[in-house]
């Protein structure tokens, strides 16, 4: 167990120094790619925070399709896991299981939820606007 | 600059007077200065620099030509639409009255690479700059109707007219649907680390909906804001043509819809200053075949899959850390973008 600050305490600190601090007296490309990396800085920081339950629901929602696995224990050992399963899911869905309801709903319900979830890592900003028809 | 580019710039502008003393019969030139060169854009497919030439022509007259030299980066490398073919493809464009740099010279094979020269035209192609500022107000309600009329010319462009032998053409039998999406499943499953069921299922969505067409047009293949030259007066010129190929047009208006092209402007689908019924309208009085907006929305969802490929290609690079660069890493958490676009559209 490491000392305080947290992870998340030293990401916004750096965060707030790159924003305030460098960025202002940037110009160019410098100011565009040190633009860019606070953007990825806030990338890890949302991720850190959201990883273990997004996971932990992703997990879930593949359970309900696949079939009833225990959750491995460790936070990585859960990522090669739900990987490996997803790679699982694109096999069925290449042998046609989806293309047809009940199953077809379940799989989108779940990639609504886990593409959602990915998106609030990357880019809360393009949940905001719905897509058109 | 660093030294040694410093060098070979400058054996640049030494080989370039050459070719264009030697080359252009219209200047009859005593002497070709190239002044102002300078790379604007160097990808792994080709090069752009941007330089004038100042020709003393034999009768003492001085001229000067702001020109752009398009080439492939090195030797060996080489882009799935070769200079030669792009430069014909812009040729035609030009004779065709599609607003487009006027095509100058196309290379031999003094650089060592294949290049051609074309007219430089000034302007603006940042995206943001055409939605947001106001000096653009004007060209933002004109450019819809510009963009349509210049896709529709390019799509009535006569095949049998021009040498097009070098542009990616599907066989007479196959629907140009089933090929683009080979081409690109093919790319995706070579380059892909991680799985993507979204993917798989507009791949299965796209192949069990293939439009039957007959049309068999010259498609721009990267027709989008971001690729259009303009002014506060609208659209300069269309740029960007080494995707060209032969297909249905269908395509060129689908990709204009894909959201990445919007820049936020979500209300306005168009590259964010058109409605598709006005788009689709001006296209039709423009001479364009007429649009079934299904037919339409079928290569947005290509576009959207194709788009969410090339972010998992462009990125590979970065997890291969053979390129550092932040921004090319970034890239690679965008398909996510395209695979909730992909979900609203096939259920919708």
């Amino acid at each position: 167990m490491q000392d305080r600050p947290t992870i998340a305490e030293l990401l916004t600190a750096i965060e707030r120094l790159l924003e305030t601090e460098l960025l202002p007296h940037l110009t160019g490309s410098r100011q565009f790619y040190a633009r860019v990396a606070t953007n990825a800085l806030r990338m890890v920081l949302r991720e850190h925070e959201q990883e273990e339950e997004h996971l932990a629901a992703e997990w879930k929602g593949l359970n309900a399709l696949l079939s009833t696995v225990e959750r491995p224990a460790t936070l990585s050992a859960l990522r090669n896991a739900t990987h490996k399963r997803t790679e699982e899911l694109c096999d069925r869905i290449r042998r046609g299981d989806a293309d047809s309801d009940p199953y077809r709903e379940q799989v989108l319900a779940h990639l609504r939820r886990t593409i959602r979830d990915k998106l609030l890592i990357s880019n809360p900003e393009w949940l905001k606007s719905s897509a058109p028809h | 600059m660093t030294k040694s580019s410093k060098q070979s710039s400058e054996e640049l502008a030494g080989t370039l007077a050459e070719f264009i003393q030697r080359t252009d019969g219209a200047a009859q030139a005593r002497q070709v200065r190239i002044e102002g060169l300078r790379l604007l854009t160097g990808g792994a497919s080709r090069q752009t620099w941007s330089f004038d030439a100042v020709i003393e022509r034999a009768d003492g007259q001085v001229v000067t030509l702001p020109l752009i030299l398009r080439s492939d980066p090195q030797k060996g490398a080489r882009s799935i639409t070769d200079r030669a073919t792009e430069y014909g493809v812009i040729a035609a464009a030009h004779a065709e009255g599609v607003p487009v740099p006027k095509p100058y010279l196309l290379g031999d094979d003094s650089l060592g690479v294949p290049f051609f020269l074309m007219e430089r035209i000034e302007g603006e192609v940042l995206a943001r700059r055409l939605l947001r500022d106001e000096p653009y107000r004007e060209a933002r309600r004109v450019m819809p109707a510009q963009l349509a009329a210049a896709l529709a010319r390019i799509h009535r462009i006569p095949l049998q007219r021009y040498d097009f032998t070098g542009l990616p053409t599907p066989a007479p039998e196959r629907s140009p649907a089933e090929e683009e999406i080979d081409r690109f499943e093919q790319n995706y499953r070579s380059v892909t680390l991680d799985p993507h069921p979204t993917f798989e299922l507009a791949l299965r969505w796209l192949r069990q909906r293939l439009p039957r067409v007959k049309e068999r047009v010259l498609v721009h293949g990267d027709f989008r804001i971001g690729n259009v030259m303009f002014g506060p007066e609208g659209v300069r010129a269309i740029l960007d043509w080494e995707g060209a190929h032969i297909g249905d047009p269908m395509e060129d208006l689908g990709w204009l819809c894909v959201r990445s092209w919007r820049f936020g402007s979500d209300h306005l689908p168009v590259g964010g200053i058109g409605t598709r019924e006005e788009f689709q309208r001006a296209y039709e009085e423009a001479g364009g075949s007429p649009v079934d907006p299904e037919h339409v929305r079928f290569w947005e969802i290509f576009g959207n899959l194709r788009w969410g490929i090339l972010c998992v290609w462009l990125a590979r690079p970065f997890m291969d850390g053979r390129n550092t660069s932040v921004e090319l890493g970034a890239i690679g958490r965008r398909a996510a973008e395209t695979e909730w676009e992909l979900l609203a559209l096939m259920e919708a």
